[in-house]
C-alpha cells in the first residue's frame, strides 16, 4: 500500500487496477516524478538478452509488496537492479526453478528444444491467466509427424508453489530484461515468500 | 543339439543350467551380414568382421538408399537386418517398418502401436526409443508406455504383449531389450518420477512374466543372496541395500535400468548398469543409496545377482550407471582374464574381471573429470572401490540451495547411452564423450506420484579451459586406463560407433555428419552430412555380398536441448562458447535413415 500514491502518476493504471481507482482519484493531483526504486537497471552490453522496449515498458513494476513486484495489469513482474546484477527474489528464484522442472524440455534458459517450444519466446504473448492454465492443466499438439504434450503440473508442488516465480523469470527472459545467465545477485527472500513456501508445500 | 552348440561354444562350465543358449539366435549373430541385436553381439563390441569397405577406400563410400520414417523426434538406436529382411523403429508412436532389401526396401509390413500420448511428457528428455531386437522369428518391441510386444518377423502379426509398467506412475521406457535363451529381458525408466526400478524377464514365447529383481530394497525384491552375491569380493550380507537408505526412501529410490545388456553364455551371467537414485538433491536421501549405480551381473534363468558394484555411491551428480558393459578377453599382467569394460557417465572408465565383480581398473577418460580425484583402489583400505569425492564439487557437502560451480562433468556424463565400440584387432575401445561441465544447485522437492521428483537446478557447459567443444571421439585401451588418440567434435558425440575388421571406425555428429576415422590413428577417411542429427548407432550388414553401413538421423534426446547455460558473466562465455551454443544453427528436426556403400 505504501506505493500507492507513484501509481497515480500514470493514469491509464487507474483504468485496470479497479481495486485502485478510488486511492488515485485522492493522490490524483499532487503529481511526483515516477518511483525510481522500482525502475529497472539492465545491463546494457548483455547481447544475449534480446531486448524488446515494447514488453519492458509493459511488464514495468508499478508496485512492490513485500518483495514481489507487480506491473499495471496487477501481474508479478520482474525487477531488475545495478545493471542487471542484481533481481528480484521471485525472478531468481523463478530461473531456479525453471532449470530444475522444466528446462530438461524446453531448454536452457528457455531457448526451447527439438521437442519443446522456446518460453522466451511463448512468453511475449501469453497473459498470466494463459501461462497459469497450461502450467496446471497441460497442453497437447499431437500431428502425424509431432506430437508435442506438456504435462498437467496441477498436482505437482514442485512447480505449482513456485508458478508465479516461474512466470517472473519467464517474462524477465521474453522482455529482454534477463539474458543467458544466472543471477548474479538476489533481493533478499521476502518473509511473505517463506510463509507462503511453508504453507504451499508442506499442506 | 542344443548341448552339443554349447559345448562347441566352449561353455562346459554351466553345469545346472535349465535352459541352454539360444541356437537360433547365435547363429544370427555370428553371421556378419545380418544384425540380429542393437548391441550388434552379446558382448556389447558393436564389432562387425565386414571388411569390404575399408581403411583405404571408404573415403569413395556413397549414399546406396534413403528411408524416411515419418517421425521427427529423436531417433536412437540402428536397424536391425535378418537375411533379406530389414526392420527400421521409430521413437513415439514407435512404428516397426519391415523393409525388403530384395525389393529396394519396399515396405513388406508396418505396425504401429496405439499409445496414450499422454505418456510423452512422462518421459524424460524426448521420446526416444533404442531399437529392436530379434530372437526365434521374432521382433521384439518395447514400447514407450512400457508395452513389450512380440511380432512375427514375416508378417508384423503380433504373438504376445504385456504391460511392464505404469506411466502414471512415472514409469515409462527408452531401451531395447535382451533376448537370452528362452527369455526377454527388459528394462524401465523413471528416475525423475520416483520409480523404484527393475529388470524382468519375460518367456521369450509366451510373454509370461519369470522373474523381477529390483535396484534396491528387500533382498527377496532385488533378489540378492546376502551369503552368495558379492561386492568387491565380499558378501554383501543381510538388507544390503535397506541398511543404506533412510526410512521407506527406496520405494522411491530410482535405480533405472535403461540402458543396455549383455550376456555372457560360458559364465551365464548378464550385465547391466542402474541409474540415479531419487530425487537429484542428495541432502534428502542420506546413505549410499544401494543399488543403485550399480555395475549388476545375473543369472538370466533365475535373475539372482552373482556379484554388484557401486560406483558412485550416493550419488550427488546425477551420474547415472546405465552405460553399456563391453566384454572381452584380454590379458592383465600377462594373464588372460574375461574382462567387462565401462565407461560411466561419473567420468571413470573402470575394468572388472566379469566373472569374480574384482575391480582392476579405474581411470578417467576425460582428463577434465574434477569431481573425485580417483577411485581408491587400496584393496586394504576403508574407501576400497569408492571414488574420493573433492569437496569443493560435492553438492551434499556444499549442501541445499548453495551452487556448486565448475563440477565435471555435467549431469549428462563424460559419457551417455552412446555405445562405444571394441576392436580385437587394436584392443583399442571407441567411445563416443561429451566434454561438458555444470553448476548444481540442489534444494527440497517433495514426491507426488507421476510428477517429476528432480531437486536440482543445473547449468552446462564445453568444458572450460579447452578446445571449445563439447564432445571428443577417443580411442581408450581398457587395460592400462589410458586414452589412446581423441578427436574434438564442437557438440557431444551422442552416436553410438561402431569398429570394422575394415580397420575403419564410425560414429555420427549432433550437426548430422556421418563419420568414419582409421581405427588405429582416428584419422578422419570420409564424412557425410545427412539430414539431421545424429543419436542413432551405426551399422553395417552384407546384401547379395556386398557391404553397406546406415544411420538413423532425427536430432533430438537429450543432447536436443542444447548445452551452454547458467554463465554467469554472458559476454565473456559467449565469447569463448560462441556458435556453438545454438546446435539449431546446424540441423533441423527429422528422421531419416541413411544407406551407404562403395560405388561398383
Amino acid at each position: 500500500m505504501l506505493h500507492l500514491s507513484q501509481v497515480a502518476l500514470r493514469p491509464f493504471v487507474a483504468a485496470l487496477a479497479l481495486a485502485t481507482v478510488s486511492v488515485v482519484a485522492v493522490n490524483a493531483e499532487d503529481a511526483k516524478p515516477a518511483d525510481k526504486s522500482l525502475a529497472n537497471s539492465l545491463n546494457p552490453d548483455d547481447k544475449t538478452a534480446e531486448k524488446d522496449d515494447k514488453l519492458l515498458a509493459k511488464d514495468a513494476a508499478v508496485k512492490v509488496e513485500d518483495g514481489k513486484y507487480f506491473d499495471a495489469e496487477g501481474h508479478p513482474t520482474f525487477h531488475v537492479t545495478e545493471n542487471g546484477k542484481k533481481f528480484d527474489w521471485y525472478a531468481y528464484s523463478g530461473y531456479r526453478r525453471y532449470h530444475a522442472e522444466c528446462h530438461v524440455c524446453h531448454g536452457p534458459d528457455g531457448m526451447g528444444s527439438t521437442y519443446a517450444p522456446a518460453l522466451k519466446d511463448s512468453l511475449k504473448h501469453l497473459s498470466y491467466e494463459e501461462f497459469i492454465g497450461i502450467l496446471a492443466g497441460g497442453k497437447q499438439d499431437v500431428s502425424s509427424s509431432e506430437q508435442k504434450v506438456m504435462p498437467a503440473f496441477g498436482d505437482n508442488k514442485n512447480v505449482m508453489c513456485y508458478a508465479d516465480d516461474l512466470y517472473v523469470y519467464l517474462k524477465a527472459r521474453a522482455a529482454g530484461a534477463m539474458g543467458r545467465i544466472r543471477p548474479g545477485d538476489k533481493e533478499e527472500k521476502p518473509e511473505a515468500a517463506k510463509k507462503a513456501e511453508k504453507e504451499c508445500m508442506g499442506g | 543339439m542344443r548341448a552339443v552348440h554349447l559345448l562347441a561354444l566352449g561353455a562346459g562350465l554351466a553345469v545346472a543350467t535349465p535352459a541352454l543358449a539360444n541356437e537360433e539366435l547365435m547363429k544370427h549373430l555370428n553371421n556378419p551380414a545380418e544384425q540380429a541385436l542393437q548391441t550388434v553381439d552379446y558382448a556389447n563390441t558393436r564389432y562387425s568382421k565386414l571388411d569390404q569397405i575399408n581403411a583405404s577406400n571408404v573415403k569413395n563410400l556413397q549414399v546406396a538408399w534413403t528411408f524416411s520414417t515419418g517421425v521427427l523426434r529423436g531417433h536412437e538406436g540402428s536397424p536391425l537386418v535378418i537375411g533379406n529382411m530389414m526392420y527400421v523403429h521409430t521413437p513415439f508412436p514407435n512404428i516397426v517398418y519391415a523393409l525388403d532389401l530384395d525389393h529396394d526396401a519396399k515396405i513388406v509390413w508396418k505396425y504401429e502401436p496405439k499409445q496414450d500420448p499422454s505418456v510423452i511428457p512422462v518421459m524424460c528428455c524426448d521420446t526416444v526409443n533404442r531399437g529392436l531386437a530379434y530372437a526365434e522369428g521374432a521382433i521384439i518391441l518395447h514400447q514407450a508406455d512400457t508395452t513389450v510386444v512380440s511380432l512375427d518377423a514375416k508378417s508384423g502379426k503380433v504373438n504376445w504383449s504385456v504391460v511392464n509398467g505404469d506411466p502414471k506412475k512415472g514409469e515409462t521406457n527408452t531401451a531395447t531389450v535382451l533376448p537370452v535363451k528362452d527369455k526377454v529381458i527388459v528394462g524401465i525408466s523413471g528416475g525423475e518420477f520416483g520409480v523404484q526400478c527393475h529388470v524382468t524377464a519375460y518367456d521369450l514365447k509366451s510373454g509370461k512374466k519369470v522373474w523381477r529383481g529390483y535396484s534396491m530394497g528387500p533382498d527377496d525384491q532385488m533378489l540378492v543372496d546376502p551369503e552368495k552375491t558379492t561386492a568387491l569380493g565380499k558378501p554383501v550380507g543381510k538388507d544390503s541395500s535397506l541398511k543404506t537408505w533412510e526410512g521407506d526412501q527406496w520405494k522411491t529410490g530410482g535405480g533405472c535400468t535403461w540402458g543396455w545388456f549383455s550376456y555372457d553364455p560360458k559364465l551365464d551371467l548378464m550385465y547391466y548398469g542402474s541409474g540415479n537414485p531419487s530425487t537429484w538433491n542428495p541432502k534428502q536421501r542420506p546413505g549410499d543409496n544401494k543399488w543403485s549405480m550399480t555395475i549388476w551381473a545375473r543369472n538370466p534363468d533365475t535373475g539372482m545377482a552373482k556379484w554388484v558394484y557401486q560406483m558412485t555411491p550416493h550419488d550427488e551428480w546425477d551420474y547415472d550407471g546405465i552405460n553399456e558393459m563391453i566384454l572381452t578377453d584380454q590379458k592383465v599382467d600377462g594373464k588372460d582374464r574375461p574382462l567387462l569394460t565401462h565407461f560411466d557417465r561419473n567420468g571413470f572408465g573402470y575394468t572388472l574381471d566379469r566373472a569374480t565383480g574384482e575391480l582392476l581398473v579405474a581411470e578417467k577418460f576425460d582428463p577434465v573429470v574434477n569431481w573425485a580425484t580417483k577411485v581408491d583402489m587400496d584393496k586394504g583400505s576403508k574407501t576400497f572401490g569408492r571414488p574420493l569425492v573433492v569437496s569443493k564439487y560435492s553438492t551434499e557437502q556444499n549442501g541445499e540451495d548453495t551452487n556448486s560451480k565448475g563440477i565435471c562433468p555435467a549431469a549428462l556424463g563424460t559419457k551417455d547411452q552412446q555405445p562405444a565400440a571394441f576392436s580385437p584387432k587394436t584392443n583399442l575401445f571407441y567411445v563416443p564423450t561429451n566434454h561438458v561441465c555444470m553448476d548444481y544447485e540442489p534444494f527440497r522437492v517433495t514426491y507426488t506420484p507421476g510428477q517429476p521428483y528432480v531437486g536440482a537446478t543445473l547449468s552446462m557447459y564445453p568444458a572450460p579451459n579447452s578446445h571449445g567443444g563439447m564432445g571428443n571421439f577417443i580411442a581408450w585401451d581398457g587395460v592400462n586406463g589410458k586414452i589412446k588418440w581423441s578427436n574434438a567434435e564442437q557438440f557431444s558425440v551422442w552416436s553410438g560407433a561402431l569398429a570394422t575388421a575394415g580397420d575403419v571406425v564410425f560414429y555420427g555428429t549432433l550437426e548430422g555428419y556421418l563419420k568414419a576415422v582409421d581405427s588405429k590413428t582416428g584419422k578422419e577417411l570420409y564424412k557425410f552430412k545427412t539430414p539431421s542429427g545424429i543419436i542413432g548407432n551405426v551399422m553395417t550388414y552384407s546384401h547379395k555380398g556386398k557391404q553397406y553401413v546406415g544411420i538413423l538421423s532425427g536430432v533430438g534426446g537429450w543432447a536436443g536441448i542444447g548445452l551452454a547455460a547458467g554463465l554467469t558473466d554472458p559476454n565473456a562465455g559467449l565469447g569463448a562458447v560462441g556458435g556453438y551454443a545454438a546446435l539449431s544453427n546446424y540441423t533441423n528436426l527429422g528422421g531419416q535413415l541413411t544407406v551407404f556403400t562403395l560405388p561398383n
